[in-house]
């Protein structure tokens, strides 16, 4: 194998066994939420799933062999390599439901957003990898922005704000990790919740301002935007404390559930495993969490520190995320459940960070 | 490790530590939301849950079957086919609708406009386009079920009638429940939308023959589609009832009627027990036209027609009785001690009484009871008339049957009118004249009657004083055979036996002597009986009517028989109304056809000597 032998014994199997049950419990979910019981079939997207995980598992070993610290210039590369993959998109991406995110990849539709939060992390946790000198800090900060804002902004103009949103915390949480003063946090705060009523009036389109709006009363649409977030509250509560049992819930099943494979996955495992079933999956996904947080501790320099807390941040913001949603207690957003949800681009993203992860750990000791 | 060790304030060490609490407690508060749901609001949400996929289809359940005393079927049931459709499955509406017009023959107006009138209808739910769809229609829709997404057959079970107008005022038919009904019963069965029977047996037994409806609930997905079947509660068939009515009698009454050309009402009953063999009212009406549900058009043709198809005569149908009241004339008279059978009156063409001369149709001569019965002598009954009260009369004309409702068991029955003296003083606020007596001494006047009271009168002298209720239960299917129905017992009216044979031997005359009745007369049977003329207007109106150029038809004179047969032994009694014949001895044939039948159905024909 690729890897050094030497690093075997520093492999975090823990974190490996937890994302891989929960990349199996993901099949499982999505093998109940696409079953057919008129024809007793199951659609194609657990097979097209099982083989994005195969793939998402050698690109993860793959992140694994090589060493994290990359020098900046390939860090660089990868990161235009970024760019050019969202302009092309851009430009010549298939649009779907409302928006132009995928590359015509054959039999697989490559979404190049899925990768900018592991990229980011990357780019940025490279950037802050040394400390700036005092003078320089207010242009490192700049710098941070620049590298956040030009995915961004491509990926908002998707449109998809679901997943631009998911960058801003990774990009949070490393600033502050690379040292970003609390005083400053708090004038970016307020700028923020000023300048709010600005997004709202310019930034956002027409149907992201219904959708806050519908969040806020459901029923005020209960056909139109607001029926996905009755029937998830519906789904997730009318399992009960057991749930319905597998291929027993009446909402995946009778399709009552929109996206019940992908975005609402979590809801499917809420009706027919029930509030067991939730805890389960919340606790596994908790520990992922903490056993990365692990990891950012053990981490042998300052880049693999940020870059695992940058990693770890978007995912668990996009897990809370998709799991408070799929209890219709947030917004709709179309943001995949990590790990569990049906999306080629979602899992080999992911794993792909879990991939350096277990690089910066495994390296802990290494020079 | 060229990180500060935890500690340090701001170090990565505490953000980590509150990343880690604050990962906690967003998981604590993720819980707390699903259990919130989960637990807390669990009840309430899978009752939603259950709302959004659970749906209840009614499966109506076929009403019992009617059959006559042989077991023959007079109302069953058929499966009429609704071609139905779901228009969340439609993708297209013009094209679907154009295609199912082309392959069902039925024009795109007629079925838009089905549509169009069941908008409000949920888009899941199917709604009929094409009702009571031809087979040859639903073989057409199934074959093309590929081109047609969403339109479905559906089938429902409803009344069939194999002898299409025979007898349809006797079984009535079927609609759907109306107000009053829903108001008067506290049968569950019996809710909106549900087929209840509006006439006739139908109607009168409607809880037997109605089924218990099943129900198939099914779960259906987001657009409505039945994806299971979750359980299911098979329809269970009404009773099946086994009536009185011999189906040979009623059919043969109601050839005769048609050969002679004559609209009308016959009653035949076993006298012996009150069983109706057989009743007609004409014309009738096509009960099919109600199935599944009758049409405005032929409904309001039905209502507005002159002739009265919805009537039914034998029940509703009052007239006077003319010369068939003689019979109750002479009972009361024997019985009231006025006359002796061998009392005897001159007709001279007619008779003076209170200053004014009364005609009778004929001289006859010195007649007595039984010759004045057989001829029919206008004269000695006005001598009867004059030396009886009319509240003796109405008495027992009452005993009889007369005047009152028989109790059959159907619907809407009207009573007749006997007058009196207590009658005259509330209708009229007038006294009796003595005049008025001899009108109604031969059944004209303010007498009127319903052909089935005639029917009981004759019935009750013929059986020499059982008055029957007339009836048509005779048993009702149980889970191990027929369960006979209770039978009302007749009535037993206090009739000397010379009255009732100085009676019996009148009518026997008039039918099989020189009588009115020679008609009805079958060889070997002794059929007795009595012919009467109901007068529509009077002579002169008549005349005039004619002059003006108008049609008279409407204004002949009905014709009235009475008959029972055999003299000893009655086996069958009944009366035969025929409209506009104006002559009773043209109905006496469609008696006869009736007797014949039944005798020709009953073995060992008591033979006896004609006299």
């Amino acid at each position: 194998m690729v890897i050094d032998r030497r690093l075997y014994p520093h492999i975090d199997w823990w974190l490996v066994a937890a994302v891989m049950l929960a990349s199996v419990m993901g099949l499982v979910m999505i093998y109940s939420a696409t079953y057919e019981p008129t024809t007793a079939s199951v659609g194609p997207q657990v097979f097209r799933q099982l083989l994005a995980l195969g793939i998402g598992l050698c690109a993860m070993l793959c992140c694994m062999s090589v060493d994290y610290r990359l020098r900046p210039a390939a860090v660089a590369v990868v990161y235009v390599g970024l760019l050019a993959l969202l302009v092309y998109t851009a430009l010549f991406g298939i649009e779907r439901g409302g928006g132009q995110r995928w590359i015509a990849l054959g039999a697989f539709n490559l979404q190049p957003s899925e990768f900018s939060r592991v990229v980011l992390a990357l780019a940025l946790a490279t950037l802050y990898a040394t400390t700036w000198r005092p003078q320089w800090r207010a242009a490192s900060w700049a710098a941070g922005g620049l590298v956040l804002a030009v995915p961004f902004l491509l990926i908002m103009r998707q449109p998809d704000l679901g997943t631009a949103a998911t960058l801003l915390p990774i990009c949070l949480a490393i600033m502050i990790f690379a040292g970003m003063r609390l005083k400053f946090l708090a004038v970016l705060g307020v700028v923020g919740i000023l300048s709010s009523p600005m997004v709202w009036t310019y930034a956002l389109e027409d149907y992201q301002r219904e959708r806050l709006a519908t969040f806020v009363n459901p029923e005020q649409d209960p056909r139109g935007a607001g029926y996905q977030q009755i029937q998830a509250r519906i789904t997730v509560g009318s399992g009960g404390v057991t749930g319905k049992g597998f291929l027993q819930g009446t909402q995946s099943q009778y399709n009552f559930l929109p996206a019940a494979h992908s975005d609402f996955i979590f809801s499917v495992l809420a009706e027919e495993h029930g509030f067991l079933g939730v805890l389960a999956a919340l606790g596994l996904y908790m520990f992922i969490i903490m056993r990365s947080l692990d990891t950012a501790r053990l981490a042998g320099d300052r880049m693999g520190m940020l870059l695992v807390v940058g990693i770890t941040t978007g995912f668990a913001f996009q897990v809370i995320y998709n799991i408070t949603m799929s209890a219709g207690l947030a917004p709709v957003k179309g943001l995949p459940l990590p790990l569990m949800s049906y999306g080629g681009s979602s899992i080999i993203a992911t794993l792909i960070g879990f991939g350096l992860i277990l690089n910066v750990r495994m390296r802990r000791f290494t020079n | 490790m060229n990180l500060s060790p935890g500690g340090k304030r701001g170090g990565p060490a505490t953000l980590l530590l509150a990343g880690r609490i604050g990962v906690s407690i967003v998981f604590g508060l993720l819980g707390l939301g699903f259990w919130s749901l989960q637990v807390g609001q669990y009840e309430r949400l899978l009752v939603m849950a259950e709302n959004n996929h659970d749906r209840t289809i009614h499966l109506r359940a076929p009403r019992g079957a009617i059959v006559d005393r042989n077991g023959r079927v007079l109302v069953d049931n058929r499966y009429t086919f609704n071609i139905s459709m779901i228009r969340e499955q439609v993708t297209d509406l013009d094209r679907s609708l154009e295609l199912l017009g082309r392959v069902t023959g039925a024009s795109i107006e007629t079925l838009r406009a089905a549509v169009d009138d069941q908008r409000t209808v949920p888009a899941f739910r199917p709604i009929v386009v094409v009702r009571d769809a031809s087979l040859v229609q639903v073989a057409a829709v199934q074959a093309r079920a590929i081109e047609l997404p969403g339109v479905i057959v559906e089938h429902d079970p409803a009344r069939h009638y194999p002898g299409r107008e025979t007898a349809s005022h006797l079984f009535g038919y079927v609609g759907e429940a109306q107000e009053h009904q829903l108001a008067e019963t506290s049968d569950p069965r019996v809710a909106a939308g549900a087929l209840v029977g509006q006439s006739g047996i139908e109607q009168s037994y409607n809880l037997l023959l109605m089924g218990d409806n099943g129900a198939r609930r099914v779960a259906v997905n987001n657009v409505g589609r039945e994806i299971e079947t979750i359980g299911q509660v098979a329809p269970r068939r009404g009773r099946q009832l086994r009536l009185t009515i011999d189906l040979d009698v009623q059919q043969a009454a109601e050839e005769a009627f048609a050969g002679s050309g004559f609209e009308g009402a016959a009653v035949a009953l076993d006298p012996r027990s009150g069983e109706v063999l057989a009743l007609v009212s004409l014309p009738a009406y096509d009960p099919a036209a109600f199935v599944p549900r009758i049409d405005r058009d032929t409904w309001s043709a039905l209502n507005n027609d002159a002739r009265r198809p919805l009537q039914n005569r034998a029940l509703q149908g009052r007239y006077a009785p003319g010369s068939t009241f003689k019979v109750a004339m002479a009972v009361a008279a024997l019985e009231e001690g006025v006359i002796t059978p061998d009392f005897s009156v001159n007709c001279n063409g007619g008779a003076a009484f209170y200053q004014r001369f009364f005609r009778c149709h004929s001289r006859h001569g010195r007649v007595a009871l039984g010759e004045a019965l057989e001829k029919s002598c206008n004269t000695y009954f006005y001598t009867l008339g004059s030396r009886m009260d009319i509240d003796a009369i109405h008495r027992w004309a009452t005993a009889l049957g007369l005047g009152e409702p028989s109790g059959v068991d159907l619907p809407y029955e009207l009573p007749g009118l006997i007058p009196s003296r207590a009658w005259k003083r509330s209708a009229l606020n007038q006294p009796w004249y003595p005049g008025e007596t001899l009108s109604v001494a031969i059944g004209q006047g303010a007498v009127s009657v319903t052909p089935i009271s005639l029917a009981v009168m004759m019935s009750t002298v013929a059986s020499g004083g059982l008055r029957p209720v007339p009836h048509m239960l005779q048993a009702v299917r149980g889970t191990s055979g027929w369960d006979v129905a209770a039978q009302p017992e007749p009535a037993p009216v206090a009739l000397r036996p010379e009255t009732v044979a100085a009676v019996r031997d009148g009518l026997w005359m008039a039918v099989n002597r020189a009588g009115t009745a020679r008609r009805a007369r079958i060889d070997g049977r002794d059929v007795i009986g009595k012919t009467g003329t109901a007068q529509v207007i009077s002579l002169e109106g008549l005349a005039a009517v004619e002059a003006a150029g108008e049609d008279g038809q409407r204004f002949r004179d009905h014709g009235w028989f009475v008959f029972a047969a055999p003299r000893d032994d009655p086996r069958i009694a009944g009366v035969v109304f025929a409209e506009h014949s104006e002559h009773g001895y043209l109905a006496a044939p469609i008696a006869k056809r009736m007797m014949e039948t039944y005798f020709a159905k009953h073995a060992e024909p008591e033979r006896r000597s004609g006299d």
